[in-house]
């Protein structure tokens, strides 16, 4: 009988695919109990390597035109399309789902992509505004991005969470550290693969596959992360984050939702998803001819 | 003025200072429930004039007890406020605008005899201002829907809001108009130097039959605003003031579910480039940090200057800084009142001093001496300035400017940016393209093109990074005030 050849799945951070820096791997065991594959344990290294490829990506992205931004979001959906069948398998090594459920899981994901994908040269129009000043000035308000965004995805469901987590903070031109589920590793860790093949900057996508309890605090409290966007979180999680946060007056929100609405885009992308990644920048000029 | 009057020398102020006929009482009470009742702490604070330090009045210092009290009236008092019709709510916020300009006169002369401000900035500034957040957010009231796409809209509940004492009557305005308009009810507490226009506030909230409860204003310092941030049944906490005080307001509602505005401090930069017109650039300096005493959360503190102007405009601000009035601030010609208070002195002083230990080069440029009573400091400017000075790190709130030169657009971005604050910046050049693309690349919440210091209740304002969150004014400053619900597919 061959044996199949079975990797252990790694990082993506920077563009690239280390193994952690910690050494550290762990099984992930399919649901009759045999061993699937290895995944590697982010440590907080990985995280501060990760921000720092993140922040290295942040001017970049943010100041390509926003029709670029859109078209390459639009390239990731299109390279999840083309391996539907992969994560379909990937979802049902840990988790209960039939294949069914599982497709209609990837689905969703890549549809929720096109939503973002499309929301970046429009989300101005909708949040920002020209503002009637009681004077001789020309004043507007406009969205910007606020730079490296953590991500904290849900348990379940492992790839669409994680896709309607990342896409409203790279839509709005901010670059991400993400956190993947534990439970159900694969996705998540198959996802870099997808960015890698997608025109996607070098450390516009970070994908990290490791614990809450042991990140989650670095997450909360690393500096140079200007916004935590979190899912699955206990009242002493939000604590904890709230208490990190506080010491750089890091932004923080919190995607609720219940397990259906994970396939109510209009739960998952619509303008009030993104408004969470954006600071609002009102320009003032005189108007005037003398 | 007669041709060729040489600025240096004193001129002689108006004879005729504003009346002072506004009443003050001896002692100002506890705002609660529709009702001025006595602090149960038993406890009264003294308020000031810091331009002669004689006491305007008693203020009442509310303990837990008195906030616990305002904090349920806010509560009861939601349900029927937020299920009024937007419209009939609207109309309380109009009356209370009217009112306001009514009453402006009165309003501006108390906000300078117990702030320090010159007439002529809470005249022309403050009040008018105040009365504009109030008429402009009364129109949003029944709007609200239209300000949110696709979401239905409820008010967030009880709101505890945290004000400073830079622009008494105009940051009550900004925290409860927007909070009214979108029904929630609040608890509002001024801060403890400047109580006085919005005690007298809550007299017009009973000249228009604003139902009671619906505002509660509790006066006192710093354990008064803890008792409100920590009150269980306060839902949002608005607090304008110090990066510090916020920080510490985020930590203690950590897991609260209790939502955060926070508009905080400022080092914010303002970069006049060769191209710029540079008259009115001069004046965008000296309006930048001297309008109120530099007591400005978003005043330009740091003043970067393209290298080959940096002579002439040193020399054009000498110039214009010898001809600012300093002095009495209930004189219509005065262009810079009093320091706020003793202690904000003694930290304005403070900086100077480090400044000058630090190898900067100190400039003020007045020969007036400054009264003999009260809190007065000199409109300064410090050259030889280097980034890792403390001066040209650190906000003062104070009177005093960091000049500073670069020689590319891309130093100048830089530096301005080398921060942790981002609540405002200025750029000044004649050149439309430079500009926009400057403005984008600054962070920060509000950018002034060839202007400084604007604002106007459409216009949203608040800051980035360690400058806080949230925006007050604008479509944009309704949303800390709503909840949005239900998706409507």
């Amino acid at each position: 009988m061959r044996r199949t050849v079975a990797k252990t799945y790694k990082l993506y951070i920077g563009g690239k695919f280390p193994r952690t820096e910690s050494g550290r791997s762990t099984i992930v065991k399919n649901k009759r109990g045999e061993i699937e594959a290895h995944i590697c344990q982010a440590s907080r290294k990985d995280v501060r390597d990760a921000v720092e490829a993140a922040s290295k990506a942040t001017s970049q992205w943010a100041s390509i035109t926003a029709y670029l931004r859109g078209q390459i979001l639009y390239r990731m959906a299109e390279m999840l399309e083309g391996r539907r069948e992969e994560f379909v398998s990937a979802i049902q090594v840990t988790g209960n789902a039939t294949a069914a459920q599982a497709r209609k899981e990837v689905d969703a994901a890549t549809d929720c992509l096109v939503r973002f994908a499309g929301w970046t040269d429009k989300i101005s129009h909708i949040l920002g505004s020209s503002n009637p000043v009681a004077g001789p000035y020309y004043n507007f308000t406009v969205p910007q991005a606020q730079g490296v965004v953590g991500v904290i995805a849900p348990q379940s469901p492992s790839l669409l969470g994680l896709i309607a987590m990342i896409g409203a903070p790279l839509a709005t031109g901010n670059t991400v550290v993400a956190l993947g589920s534990h439970l159900h590793p694969l996705p998540s860790a198959i996802l870099g693969e997808v960015c890698h093949t997608s025109d996607v900057p070098s450390g516009v996508v970070n994908i990290l596959t490791s614990t809450k309890k042991e990140l989650l605090e670095h997450f909360a409290t690393h500096r140079n992360i200007h916004s935590l966007y979190a899912s699955d979180v206990t009242k002493p999680e939000r604590t904890l984050i709230e208490e990190g946060a506080s010491d750089s007056l890091k932004r923080v929100s919190y995607l609720h939702i219940q397990k259906d609405a994970w396939y109510d885009q209009n739960q998952t992308a619509s303008p009030w998803n993104l408004e969470h990644f954006i600071e609002m920048k009102t320009i003032w000029h005189p108007s005037s001819s003398h | 003025m007669a041709e060729g009057t040489n600025t240096q020398s004193p001129w002689d102020y108006s004879d005729a200072p504003d009346s002072t006929h506004v009443d003050i009482a001896k002692k100002y009470q506890l705002y609660i429930g529709g009702k001025f009742v006595s602090p149960k702490s038993r406890s009264w604070f003294a308020t000031t004039n810091p331009a002669n330090e004689q006491k305007l009045a008693d203020i009442a210092s509310a303990g837990k007890a008195d906030v616990n009290i305002a904090v349920l009236a806010a509560k009861r008092a939601l349900p029927s406020w937020s299920k009024l019709s937007g419209c009939e709510r609207g109309k309380y916020l109009f009356a209370i605008a009217r009112r306001i300009q009514e009453r402006a006169r009165e309003f501006a002369i108390l906000e300078t005899m117990d702030g320090g401000k010159p007439i002529k900035e809470s005249r022309d500034v403050d009040i008018p201002l105040a009365a504009q957040h109030f008429f402009y957010h009364a129109g949003w009231a029944d709007k609200l829907e239209y300000a949110f796409p696709g979401r239905a809209v409820k008010p967030v509940g009880v709101c505890g809001q945290i004000i400073p004492w830079n622009f008494p009557l105009l940051m009550a305005a900004w925290k409860l108009a927007p909070a009214l308009a979108c029904g929630n009810t609040c608890v509002l507490k001024p801060a403890e130097t400047t109580s006085l226009t919005a005690l007298r506030l809550a007299e017009v909230f009973e000249e228009v039959g604003l139902p009671p409860g619906v505002v509660n204003i509790v006066t006192g310092a710093g354990e008064t605003g803890a008792a409100i941030v920590n009150h269980p049944n306060i839902q949002k906490v608005a607090f304008t003031g110090s990066t510090e005080v916020g920080k510490l307001i985020m930590s203690q509602t950590a897991g609260s579910g209790k939502s955060l505005t926070l508009e905080l401090g400022g080092k914010s930069a303002n970069i006049i480039f060769a191209d710029a017109a540079i008259d009115q650039a001069i004046e965008g300096i000296v309006s930048g940090i001297y309008f109120n005493q530099g007591h400005v959360c978003c005043a330009g503190s740091r003043l970067f200057v393209e290298e080959p102007i940096l002579d002439t405009v040193i020399r054009k601000l000498k110039h214009r800084l010898k001809s600012l009035r300093v002095g009495d601030p209930l004189d219509k010609n005065t262009d810079v009142g009093a320091i706020n208070s003793k202690a904000q002195l003694k930290t304005i002083q403070h900086y100077i001093d480090v400044g000058e230990d630090e190898g900067a080069t100190y400039h003020s440029c007045q020969t007036e001496r400054l009264p003999s009573k009260g809190h007065w400091c000199h409109p300064c400017f410090f050259t030889d300035v280097q980034p890792s000075h403390t001066i040209a790190r650190e906000e003062i709130f104070g009177p005093v400017l960091s000049v500073m030169s670069f020689r590319t657009p891309e130093e100048a971005l830089m530096r301005a940016n080398n921060t942790p604050y981002g609540l405002a910046a200025g750029v000044w050049t004649e050149k439309g393209a430079k500009i926009f693309d400057i403005a984008r690349q600054l962070d920060a919440g509000v950018i002034w093109c060839n202007t400084y210091n604007k604002f106007d209740a459409s216009s949203p304002f608040g800051g980035v990074k360690e400058s806080g969150f949230g925006r007050e004014g604008g479509m944009q400053g309704l949303r800390p005030y709503v909840k949005l619900q239900g998706a409507m597919s």
